[in-house]
This record gives C-alpha cells, structure tokens and sequence, in this order.
C-alpha cells in the first residue's frame, strides 16, 4: 500500500461508501451538542419523522449561553434561558447523554470531551462548532459543522465529505522559558496566514510538539482553525495513551490495551508526502501578542506596531489601518506596555488545569494592577475542583481575580460577561475579531502566563520580566 | 431546500478580506432556536449604529443594495465560527449567491447545505466584478449555475467551476439526508464490520462512566 499520513489513515479507516467525484460517506464515531448550534437540527429531525441514529455515541453539554456566575438561579436572560431549556428538552425527547449546568463534570464542550474520554485516538469526532479542532491532539480527526450537517450525523451517524489535503508544521526545537504552546501556534498562524491552511488538515510534528502535555496539544489544534484547517493532529504516543488511561468513558482494563494497540499504529508513514510542509525552529519563538483583528496579526512581545505604509497590497495596507483605528494604537510604538482595562483567562483553548497552573505562577504574591479587572474562567467544573484542591483559587482571590464558573464566558460573550465598547482585553481565547467580546471590545490574544502578567503590570507585558530572562520596561 | 438554477440580481460589493461570520451574524444573535428571521441583523455591528440606526454609509444600508441578492468580496469569506446563522442570515436577507477568490471551508459547505451558491473565482475576475457591483442601480449579474457562468452587465460570461455532486444538489434542491439514508445498508454493514475490529469502541451511556 502507498504510504500514508495519519489523516489518510484515519479517513480510510472511515469510509463508508465513497460517491461520485471523491465524495464519500465518512461514519462519524463522536457527536458533541451544545445549545448554540443544535436546536434547529433536533427540529429538522421532529420535522422530517426521522430518528438519532446513535444517542450512546452522542454527548451534549451547555457552555455558550451559560453565566459563570451562581448556578442556583434560573438563567435570567430569557433567550439565553430558553435555549439551554430547549437543549434539556431535546436530549429527555431523543435520549442523549447530557452533562447539565449542574452537574461537576459541565463546562466548555472541547473540555469535557477528552477529560472525560469521551474523544479518543484514530477516532473521527465531530461538534457544531469551529473549535472542534481541539479534540486533533489526541490524535484524531475533529472537525467542525454547520447545524444542516449536525442534523445529517445525527440520522445517519455519517457525513458526506471529500478528503482534505494534507499538510504538516514541524517545529523543532526547545522552546526558551516564558513560551507555551499559545506562543508557538500563534507564531504558526503570523507565519501561515489564517487563510494558510484552508482545505488541508495540519499534522503538528516535530520535537517541540512531542515534548508538550495534552494540555499545549489541545491549545495548538484548538487554533488550527484560525489558521484556516479543517482540522489539526497531533500523532497519538504515550503522553496520550497516559493522558487517556482511567478517564470515565475511555476503554478499560483488556479493552484499554488492545484499543492502544490499534491506537500505536496511528502515524504517518515515514515516506509519505504532505501537500504542504511548513518548520519553524522553537529557539525563534518568543511570547507573543496579537495587535489586530484577525489571529493573524502576530506580534513578538518585544516589537512595535506595525506600519500599514510598509504593506506591498494596498488593499492589505487599507485593513491594516482600518485595525490601527479600531483597536486604538500607534504605528510604531512598542506593543509592550499597551493599558488594558480587562484580562480573561479561559475559553476551549486555554482553560485546563496546566493553563490556571502557570497564570497562577505570575498571580502568586502579586496583585491585579489598579482598574484593571481580572476574569479566571475554568473550563470545566471538574478542572475548577481541581484547581480549587490545589489553592489555585486562593492565590487568585487573594491577588484580586474573579474565580467564576465554567463556561464559554467572555470567549464570544452570549452570555452577560462582556467587554463594553473600547475597552481592552488581554485574553487567553483564540480570535480577536471586531467585536468578539463584546461590541467595540479591543482584543490581544496571548497565552494564560502572558495574561496574568498583564493583569498584575495593567499592561501587555513581558512574562519573561518576572524570570528575570527579559528586561523591564 | 430552495432550488438554484438561475439568478439575476443586484450585485453588492463588499470590497475587504476575511469578513468573518461574527461580522456577518454577531454572537448575541444566536439565541434563536430558529433559521428564520436572522436577516435583520445580518452585519449588525456595520449596519447599525448604537442607537439601532442604519449607518448610511454601508452598502447594504443604500438603494439598490437593499435588495442585492449576489455579494462580490475578497478572500477568506466566512472565515471564524461555524455558525450556520451566518449563511442563515445571508439568505434571510435575500442573498443567494456570494462571489470571493476564496472561502473558508466551513461557510463554504454550510453555503450549499441552504440553497445558497458561493462562487469561487481569481482575484482579477472577482476585481473586475468588484467594480460592475459599484454601478448603484446597473450593477445587476446573472448567474446561471446550469451552464455555469456569470454574466457580466456587458454580457461578457465568465465561466466557473463548483464540484459536480453540490451542482446536482443545488439544482434538484435536493436534502443530503435523504441522499445518505439511501445507502442504510452500507451504513449498518460498516457499523457490524466496526464492531468487530474495535469491540473496544466505547458507548456513552450516562452513569457507566466515573
Ligand atoms: S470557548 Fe469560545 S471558542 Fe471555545 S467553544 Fe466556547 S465560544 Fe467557542
């Protein structure tokens, strides 16, 4: 057989019929539900007298709409309200398994799924939702749907799709201290473009991605959408089958090993041949920061704001202005040291344990700059415990945070935590559009250790500052 | 779904990169539990003004573009979330066709899922077609996805490809679903095939777990 990458392996090993013009029928082993994107499916499915073909391969949570705040309330806001109501409807009426508001495993879908063991290796795993992508870091394939599509899984437990090309980014190297995995998947995106990656699947290889935990895994597919994929991959190996071992839905016992088995056979064959190849070496990336409105506008903490004069395409230049204006900054002044009025750890790409780990690292002993207020936003009830039986809430508390539920929260702001019009955020969540967090809300994406940097300084700082590795301002 | 044979329809141009689908449906918006009635808000942060006012100057807000049923843009259209309102909005509000050098996968598909036909077409093309969308009441376009044309004010076709399978669906208006659950006895087959090469394979069933 020709060689293969494990995206090409993964697919075949899904193919249920293949149609005309490459089209095939792809079985889909994972469905995940929220209350954003499925309600109308749910309807097509009332509509059309059809039924969920599988509610044991199907999970719903609640994470868009939720407030992060006291749970024992009804929701107030009555849209909000009605659409948890019409999920909780839903899954009574089609029998699916359901992770309510209430209950200590809730939190944001691309959370819940691996921590529970819910998406494992070589499995194909798809959600209403972009950001699906994150479940690639255990290795297998996760994409995002639209609700037509959502309806389509749960009739027939399928989706009509053709192949995506395939491409790898290989980052090689020892990352320096002070950089995380946010850093090296935004240096990424700055190098490809968010269009970079549109119509492949990115495998994440090199040493650099095999030395990361679960954790930065899932940090960097998270974003392989904001790169443009359609999904990311990281190959499964023994962080995984570790991370796995023991979660409550993830095989057991025999049943463990042999699943772990067929899992080591999940890499790319060694000749095989990628569409597109993209390296970058570790030892080149530096904590970054976003300074626009797209993910792609990267910037080295250490740099200055780029001049929309120096753009070859005057129609790049003409949006490059357009960003300046919205975002409030100055060409050429350094980005380091920009006042932010608002910090938000948490959303599906930065709200693990590991995550709340190294912001606390900086909050520890330090308190949030004055007006500036500090959201800490766990991903997941379970990682809230967590990090609550390690005294990571205290540290936070007592710096001055707010230590809130879990929930998608100020990511897209559905839900009442949002910024208001011209106030600045540094955020651990993955896009920065216009408007993202709030109407008029000015966004910098940086990593959890960047975030509380700028919490304590009241400024997009220089986590390195705190190690002594790189100078104060 | 609605058919799409032809279309002849006023042009809006929308002349930037990567509008994002929190550009074309806001977040706060999708609340709804419903496809209908999203048109409204369609671009609402570009549309209206703090007060709820029509900001004059976007296009969409000015005669003819009121009615444009075909957006021409540039690359990455729809770009960011997943969300199905974004094309649910552009169909609410009339549009049923979008012509860009380039979209982003997921809006793409969603495009076809609801009757309405995103286009693919070079830089140059979609330039020119750029400045046929700033006529105000003359720049109307015809699309004909049967012969697979647009046709230019000045009746200059300019061909354009879209996969075969999506063309028929379009066409038929045809639901995937249906399509699919044609092929039930490859589906169970393959589930019986998978249960035997991965008995490992777990069932989520709600207490089993921790
Ligand atoms: S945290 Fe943000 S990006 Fe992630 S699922 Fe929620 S809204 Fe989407």
């Amino acid at each position: 057989m020709a060689a293969r990458t494990l995206f090409d392996k993964i697919w075949d090993d899904h193919v249920v019929e293949r149609l005309e013009d490459e089209t095939c029928i792809l079985y889909i082993d994972r469905h995940l539900l929220h209350e954003v994107t499925s309600p109308q499916a749910f309807e097509g499915l009332r509509m059309t007298g059809r039924r969920l073909r599988h509610p044991e391969a199907t999970v719903a949570v609640v994470d868009h709409n939720v407030p992060t705040t006291d749970r024992s309330q009804p929701i107030e806001e009555p849209q909000s309200r009605l659409q948890v109501e019409t999920l909780e409807r839903n899954v009574r009426e089609f029998g699916v398994p359901y992770f309510p508001l209430q209950s200590p495993q809730q939190g944001i879908v691309h959370v819940v799924g691996p921590e529970q063991g819910i998406s494992l290796p070589g499995m194909t795993i798809v959600c209403g939702d972009s950001h699906t992508s994150t479940h690639g870091a255990m290795g297998s394939l996760a994409f995002g749907i639209g609700t037509s599509e959502v309806e389509h899984v749960m009739a027939t437990q399928t989706l009509l799709q053709k192949p995506a090309k395939n491409m790898r980014v290989t980052v090689e190297g020892q990352v320096g201290p002070g950089v995380t995995a946010k850093d090296i998947m935004l240096a990424i995106i700055g190098r490809i473009g968010t269009a970079g990656g549109t119509g492949h699947v990115i495998e994440f290889a090199g040493s650099a991605i095999r030395a990361l935990d679960m954790a930065g895994r899932m940090t960097i597919c998270n974003m392989s959408i904001e790169a443009g994929a359609r999904a990311g991959l990281v190959a499964p190996d023994d962080t995984t089958f570790d991370y796995v071992r023991g979660r409550p839905f993830a095989p057991k016992d025999d049943a463990f090993e042999l699943a772990c088995a067929y899992w080591r056979t999940l890499t790319t064959d060694a000749d095989a041949v990628f569409d597109t190849e993209v390296f970058l070496r570790a030892e080149d990336i530096v904590p970054n920061v976003t300074w626009g409105t797209s993910p792609e506008d990267v910037l080295p903490i250490d740099g200055v704001i780029p001049d929309p004069e120096s753009c070859d395409d005057p129609a790049q230049a003409a949006a490059w202005r357009r960003m300046l204006d919205y975002m409030g900054l100055k060409v050429g002044e350094k980005i380091a040291g920009t006042k932010v009025d608002v910090v938000f750890i948490g959303s599906c790409t930065n709200s693990r344990i590991e995550d709340l780990r190294s912001a606390a690292d900086i909050a520890r002993g330090r308190k949030v700059a004055e007006g500036v207020r500090a959201l800490i936003v766990p991903g997941s009830g379970l990682v809230k415990a967590q990090a609550e039986a390690e005294g990571l809430d205290r540290v936070f508390l007592d710096a001055g945070f707010e230590w809130r539920e879990a929930g998608c929260s100020m990511c897209l702001g559905m839900n009442p935590d949002r910024l208001t019009a011209g106030q600045r955020c540094a955020s651990t969540s993955n896009r920065n559009f216009e408007g993202r967090q709030g109407p008029g809300g000015r966004t910098h994406l940086c990593s959890p250790a960047m975030a509380a940097a700028a919490a304590v300084t009241g400024c997009l700082t220089d986590v390195r500052v705190f190690s002594g590795v790189a100078e104060a301002l | 779904m609605q058919k799409f044979t032809t279309l002849t329809a006023v042009a809006a141009p929308m002349p930037n990169e990567n509008i994002d689908t929190d550009q074309i449906i806001p977040a706060r918006f999708l609340k709804t539990i419903q496809r209908t009635g999203l048109g409204k808000f369609a671009f609402a942060a570009q549309r209206y003004d703090a007060d709820g006012q029509e900001r004059p100057d976007f296009v969409l807000n000015r005669e003819p573009y009121r009615h444009a049923e075909i957006l021409v843009t540039y690359d990455n259209f729809g770009c960011g979330s997943s969300r199905e309102h974004a094309p649910w909005a552009l169909l609410d509000f009339g549009v049923r066709c979008v012509i860009a050098p380039s979209f982003a996968d997921i809006f793409y598909n969603n495009c076809f899922k609801n009757g309405i036909l995103p286009i693919q077409l070079p830089r140059e093309i979609c330039d020119a077609l750029m400045s046929d969308a700033t006529m105000g009441a003359n720049a109307r376009l015809t699309v004909d996805l049967e012969r697979q044309v647009v046709v230019r004010p000045d009746g200059e076709e300019i061909p354009f490809v879209v996969d075969p399978f999506r063309r028929h669906m379009l066409i038929e208006g045809l639901d995937d679903i249906a399509l699919t659950l044609r092929h039930e006895g490859d589906i169970s087959a393959y589930e019986s095939e998978r249960a035997k090469e991965k008995p490992w394979m777990p069932k989520i069933v709600l207490g089993s777990g921790s």
